[in-house]
């Protein structure tokens, strides 16, 4: 039998019976495009996470008080006070090493931001001028804070763009004077607009000098120091040469944690790519489900097609022929399933993508490719039963006159 | 030609067993016309069955064509019944879902006939039995005698030696039954053998030899 009659003889089965075939490739569509969309949600949340850890800055170290064995948890957070402070001058200390390039550090508190009548809670940052280029941001109106000494800083701050809007409105806020707690600041610049970026919205700050912060919020400790590695082969050196530095300041005690951006990224990499191939295995079992109504319906077929397989046989078709009529059937199905179910799945991205525009949601290459080898393997697994029965048919049983 | 020798047919029912054939010995020669009667469970169509290599025979020996056909595989089997042997059926036996010349041609696709080929003999065919205007109908578009005609179509599609025949009218009236045998009788007098199995006294009677089975023996054997 030639392949191309092969073909024609299993497309006249599937319009032949119009309902059935469009049942099963309902339930092999949907299968498929579960998997589909599901894992372009997973993937979506992943590049999410991802782009926003990218959003922080390049070549980025974060150190942070206390120690952890683990990377990605936050110590100083979890565990409370820890037993030495980062201060001002370990992080100056930190621009010996050759492998720096540059440092911000940090300290972030809550305060009431008051210009004449209107007040406005908002996170306070205390940084250095060198901030802005660590993290990447630019300037909307002004300038950054000044360059100088961070121990002194002038009475000077930078608001984001929602602030400047909630504040002052229409008018231009540059020049201006505002109030945090008791303080006055002149405003020498205004944030451009960036949004949210790992739960922290740069227009919903005020950045005043790291001096200005401390005293605001009467502390001497950091919150953290940020680090930028003069290139991405830099950053272990410049990671080893952190804990050097501030174990010899620490009287030899390493109580402080580097964070490389890429180490977080890899963890919250390896979790979400985990999560979306779980999620992905989970919609698969919607294929298994089809497979199985493959079989059901195919087995249905023998029974229904006694005749005419009986009449096959009688007419000369070998066991073989018969066994590649039901699985050349079972695979143009499983195709046409895949088929549909890759546009609906697509189709369906594309309309969460549209709801949610800020993450990107792909379908991941693997899930694209197993989606439909699956859907192709499981009705061709499950056609072997049923393929089987028809072939060993007994003709003469098959064509007995009822 | 055929020759069977000492064939035994025995189907178990329950505990009981069912002697269908006991010893048939039958010798039919290239391009005979044969009907085969008997009661009802005389076993003629269990002997059918094994002239046409759908069923196997417990004990005994089948030459056909000169080549003993007895011990052939299942796939060998199906190659003998495409190139040498022709069905029609009493309930005709058409693919439902396929055009008349959809079902003529099935036996030449299976044989894996280039499509050139298959729409030479097609053409011809519709032409011989009288199908050309209802080629493209579908069997549940066709009269009684026309989907018969189909099926001898089919079984000759392939240019069989041998065509087998079991109670060919039996689903037609008197008329259309009379115009179906006449089809098969010209396949006859283009030299093929014919092998009819009937109830009808009537039909049996237009073969030239006339076999008579009674509980799985041949009891009569006439010619003409």
């Amino acid at each position: 039998m030639r392949f191309a009659d092969l073909l024609a003889f299993a497309w006249q089965v599937l319009g032949g019976y119009r309902t059935r075939t469009a049942l099963i490739l309902l339930a092999m569509g949907i299968g498929v495009a579960a998997v589909v969309a599901v894992s372009a949600i997973g993937e979506g949340a992943r590049l999410y996470v991802v782009n926003q850890f990218g959003s922080l800055g390049t070549n980025l170290i974060i150190v942070l008080p206390g120690r952890s064995e683990t990377a990605g948890a936050m110590p100083g957070v979890l565990m409370g006070k820890t037993p030495r402070d980062l201060s001002i001058d370990d992080a100056l200390a930190l621009k010996r090493s050759p492998s720096i390039l540059r440092i911000a550090p940090l300290i972030v508190g809550a305060g009431d931001v008051r210009v004449g009548s209107r007040i406005r809670e908002t996170p306070v940052l205390g940084t250095t001028a060198e901030f802005i280029r660590v993290r990447q941001m630019a300037m909307a109106q002004g300038l950054f804070l000044p360059e100088g000494d961070p121990r002194h800083g002038q009475p000077v701050c930078v608001i984001g763009a929602k602030v400047a809007s909630e504040l002052f409105g229409a008018r231009q806020a540059l020049g201006e004077w505002l109030r945090i707690g008791d303080r006055r600041f002149r405003i020498v610049g205004v944030l451009a607009k960036q949004g949210q970026s790992l739960g922290f919205n740069t227009d919903e700050i005020v950045v005043v000098p790291l001096s200005a912060a401390q005293a605001l919020f009467n502390t001497e400790a950091l919150f953290r120091v940020m680090v930028e590695a003069k290139s991405r082969e830099q950053i272990p050196d410049a990671k080893a040469d952190i804990e050097e530095i501030l174990r010899q300041r620490h009287e030899g005690e390493r109580d402080v944690t580097a964070i490389t951006q890429d180490a977080v990224l890899a963890t919250f990499d390896r979790i979400l790519r985990a999560l979306t191939l779980a999620v992905g295995g989970i919609a698969a079992i919607s294929l298994a489900v089809a497979g199985i109504l493959v079989m059901n319906v195919m087995l249905i077929a023998v029974t229904q097609r006694r005749k005419e397989i009986g009449l096959l046989k009688a007419i000369g078709a070998t066991g073989a022929q018969i066994r590649a009529a039901f699985f050349t059937e079972a695979v143009m199905l499983a195709l046409g399933g895949a088929a549909c179910g890759l546009v609906v799945g697509k189709l369906g991205q594309l309309a969460i993508g549209q709801a949610f525009p800020d993450i990107p949601f792909t379908a991941p290459w693997w899930a694209v490719i197993a989606a439909p080898l699956t859907a192709i393997v499981t009705s061709v697994l499950f056609t072997v039963v049923p393929a089987k029965r028809a072939a060993m048919l007994d003709p003469v049983m098959a064509l007995s006159k009822r | 030609m055929i020759r069977l020798t000492g064939i035994e047919r025995v189907f178990r029912v329950g505990d009981e067993a069912v002697h269908a054939l006991r010893g048939v010995d039958l010798l039919i020669e290239q391009g005979e016309y044969l009907s085969i009667m008997g009661p009802s469970g005389s076993g003629k169509s269990t002997l059918l069955n094994i002239l046409g290599l759908l069923d196997r025979p417990d004990a005994g020996r089948y030459e056909l064509n000169g080549h003993d056909v007895t011990g052939l595989a299942d796939d060998e089997l199906a190659r003998v019944r495409r190139e040498a042997i022709g069905f029609v059926f009493q309930f005709f036996h058409l693919v439902p879902r396929l055009t008349a010349a959809q079902n003529i041609e099935l036996p030449m696709v299976l044989a894996g006939i280039d499509p050139a080929e298959r729409r030479r003999r097609l053409d011809k065919l519709l032409g011989e039995y009288g199908l050309e205007a209802r080629a493209g109908h579908r069997p549940d578009q066709l009269s009684g005698g026309q989907c018969q005609r189909v099926a001898i179509a089919r079984a000759m599609s392939m240019g069989p030696t041998l065509i087998l025949a079991d109670e060919p009218t039996g689903n037609l009236d008197r008329h259309t039954g009379q115009e179906v045998m006449a089809v098969l009788e010209r396949v006859h007098r283009e030299g093929g053998t014919v092998a009819v199995v009937t109830h009808d006294p009537e039909i049996g009677a237009r073969a030239q030899r006339r076999i008579r089975l009674v509980d799985g023996e041949i009891a009569g054997d006439a010619s003409a």
